[in-house]
């Protein structure tokens, strides 16, 4: 079953007299359950692709379809609600709140949604541990190695119990070991939950964990291939 | 979470914070200490007009305030003065003879208000018996004995024992003049008072003048607490069967009345003008913070975090900026405007200044907790407005593009 379905999706930015296509028509369909790599090279239209997907960039033209909802076709706070609901955002530099700890990080999603104390509290508690920093659930992010904070970002994300999880360049800033470490973690955590995962990346390393590689350039699908990975 | 999350956010950048702080904690202070100041000048000086000139409750015949008539008096006023004493809370109620006149002495001479008064009497009622600073209160001199101020012993050059000239109109509108001798000098701390009124015995006066012995003026009254005020006036009023002029200080002397709802008035205006000082400083730091946290807010919004929750948090996050700076401010302003309630600030340096205007040279300044909390309030309020443009700049970010802020 599709989870998300785009159509002809287009975003066209105007810089002054010049008119750019980041991303021209796109037609595309997710899957419950996928881990998909979004790859191309810089300015390809990947993150732009990204944004409209998750509801952060308006689209010049197309849809963009999630579960049925035509994602563009809400209004601003209904906007922000369901990106609140149905999306888990991982960023390249993290961006975790510096003054709460990994904990409040996590449960401060959950928070935003009206959920009890008591199911944040275990919920949170839950996906550090999932996560492998349980032990550091009182610490700041500052405290925290690149790694380890990319690692409250997935379990902040996954806090929400969204319909899938967008990963913009999430292994960036992290060193070899890191990620090897991070993609494993994302790899389990999108079978143990079943939450779809569409990365956008040019790193060899997440392409080789990706069971969907989606190859644009120019803004266009240059390629859609699915691998069979362990 | 919210909550925490603002304040938290405060202490992000410790030095920038604390110089806000800093500077609101000394605007509040600088607010509450003259607030505290000039409400315990205009008390005392409220004080002083009731007990050394006014008393609390003043009886005329009617039109007696408005002419002054030497012939207009209360008939039967020591039947009145004593059922009045009899009334619950009235500490004293003394009858005076009141009249213009002109009082000369060897070298000059000066319009004054003659006040013929009962001298026990009087001394529950005004304080000028404490107020004598050379001779005695009516004792040492036999006949006629006078008690004037300092300021007019000064412009007749008189002093104890000297000899004094009154020349005043008798009931049949005759001049005559009496000659008295100063028993005391007084000094209340009101050079305009001092120069303007003298007391002389009722009797003596009441002698010169023909003036029956059961008459008076004027009645004035005094009271153990100024709460009481209202219902001792409406008793009074019975006891007169509404046919004199019964009057509060309040009415007699409306200025007095104002005069510190005027001081309150005042320092509200001179505490807004600190804030809305404040208030651009602290419009500039929440500028910076928003600036700074361009990418963090557009994350917040990213992930589901609304506008209202940012705008709040953002608020928030000004109000309690202020209100550390304005608690603080107001704590150490209370608790020197309470040690100034038993220390009075001196400011005899100025004292002649002070005394022209009636003042006192030492002031106790008076803690008013209904102030403290309006400040606080408006601390509030400043955070509140200081908040709104940085607001309106963060809501304003686009996620998308805040997000790739490097």
């Amino acid at each position: 079953m599709n989870v998300i379905e785009i159509k002809s999706l287009t975003k066209i930015y105007n810089g002054g007299e010049v008119k750019v296509k980041a991303v021209n028509g796109i037609d595309i369909n997710f899957k419950q359950g996928e881990f998909t790599a979004v790859v191309g090279p810089s300015g390809s239209g990947k993150t732009t692709f990204l944004n409209m997907l998750g509801g952060l960039d308006r689209p010049t033209s197309g849809e963009v379809i999630i579960g049925g909802v035509n994602v563009w076709g809400l209004s601003s706070r209904q906007l922000i609600d369901f990106r609140m609901n149905n999306i888990g955002f991982v960023f390249q530099s993290y961006n975790l709140i510096p003054v709460l700890t990994a904990g409040e990080n996590v449960e401060f999603i959950m928070q935003l949604q009206g959920k009890p104390k008591k199911e944040r509290d275990l919920r949170t508690k839950e996906l550090l541990e999932a996560v492998g920093i349980g032990d550091r659930i009182k610490s700041r992010p500052s405290k925290l190695s690149g790694g380890q904070q990319q690692r409250v970002a997935v379990a902040r994300a996954l806090a929400s119990k969204p319909e899938f999880i967008l990963a913009d360049e999430p292994t960036a800033n992290l060193d070899s070991s890191s990620t090897t470490s991070l993609l494993e973690l994302m790899s389990q955590m999108n079978k143990k939950f079943n939450t779809t995962f569409i990365f956008a990346t040019h790193d060899q390393r997440v392409m080789d964990k990706a069971r969907r590689i989606v190859t644009i350039e120019d803004g266009k699908i240059l390629s859609d291939e699915y691998f069979d990975r362990e | 979470m919210l909550f925490s999350i603002s304040w938290r956010n405060i202490w992000r950048n410790k030095v920038r914070s604390l110089v806000i702080i800093f500077s609101i904690t000394l605007g509040i202070f600088a607010g509450v200490i003259s607030s505290a100041f000039f409400k315990g000048m205009a008390i005392q000086r409220i004080q002083k007009v009731i007990k050394t000139e006014l008393s609390y409750i003043q009886i005329h015949n009617p039109g007696f305030e408005q002419t002054s008539d030497f012939t207009n008096f209360i008939i039967n006023a020591e039947g009145i003065t004593q059922s009045i004493r009899k009334i619950p809370n009235v500490t004293g109620a003394s009858r005076r003879m009141s009249i213009q006149s002109m009082a000369a002495s060897a070298e000059t001479a000066s319009g004054v208000l003659i006040s013929g008064v009962f001298p026990e009497e009087e001394k529950q009622v005004t304080n000028i018996s404490t107020k004598i600073i050379d001779g005695k209160y009516f004792e040492g001199i036999k006949r006629n004995p006078v008690v004037i101020g300092k300021k007019l012993a000064e412009k007749l050059n008189v002093k104890v024992r000297s000899k004094i000239v009154i020349t005043i109109q008798d009931l049949d509108n005759n001049i005559t003049s009496g000659a008295f001798r100063v028993a005391g000098i007084y000094s209340t701390d009101n050079n305009m008072f001092d120069e303007a009124n003298i007391y002389v015995r009722f009797s003596d006066i009441q002698k010169l003048t023909g003036f029956p012995i059961n008459g008076a003026h004027e009645i004035a009254i005094n009271i153990s607490d100024n709460k009481e005020l209202p219902i001792i006036l409406d008793k009074v009023k019975d006891l007169t069967n509404n046919n004199l002029d019964v009057k509060s200080w309040k009415e007699l002397s409306p200025e007095m009345n104002y005069l510190t709802e005027a001081m309150d008035m005042y320092m509200y205006i001179f505490i807004v003008i600190i804030l809305l000082a404040l208030l651009f400083g602290i419009i500039n730091t929440m500028l910076m913070v928003v600036m700074e946290r361009t990418k963090e807010i557009g994350m917040l919004m990213a992930i589901g975090m609304n506008k209202t929750k940012v705008f709040g948090m953002i608020v928030l996050e000004s109000v309690l900026l202020s209100l550390t700076g304005g608690v603080i401010g107001v704590v150490i302003g209370a608790i020197s405007a309470k040690y100034g309630e038993t220390h009075p600030i001196d400011l005899s340096m100025w004292a002649q200044g002070y005394q022209q205007l009636g003042y006192d040279a030492f002031v106790y300044t008076v803690l008013d907790p209904e102030m403290l909390v309006n400040i606080t309030i408006l601390v509030i309020i400043t955070g509140v407005i200081a908040a709104i443009y940085p607001a309106y700049k963060a809501l304003r970010n686009d996620p998308a593009d805040a997000l790739r802020i490097e």
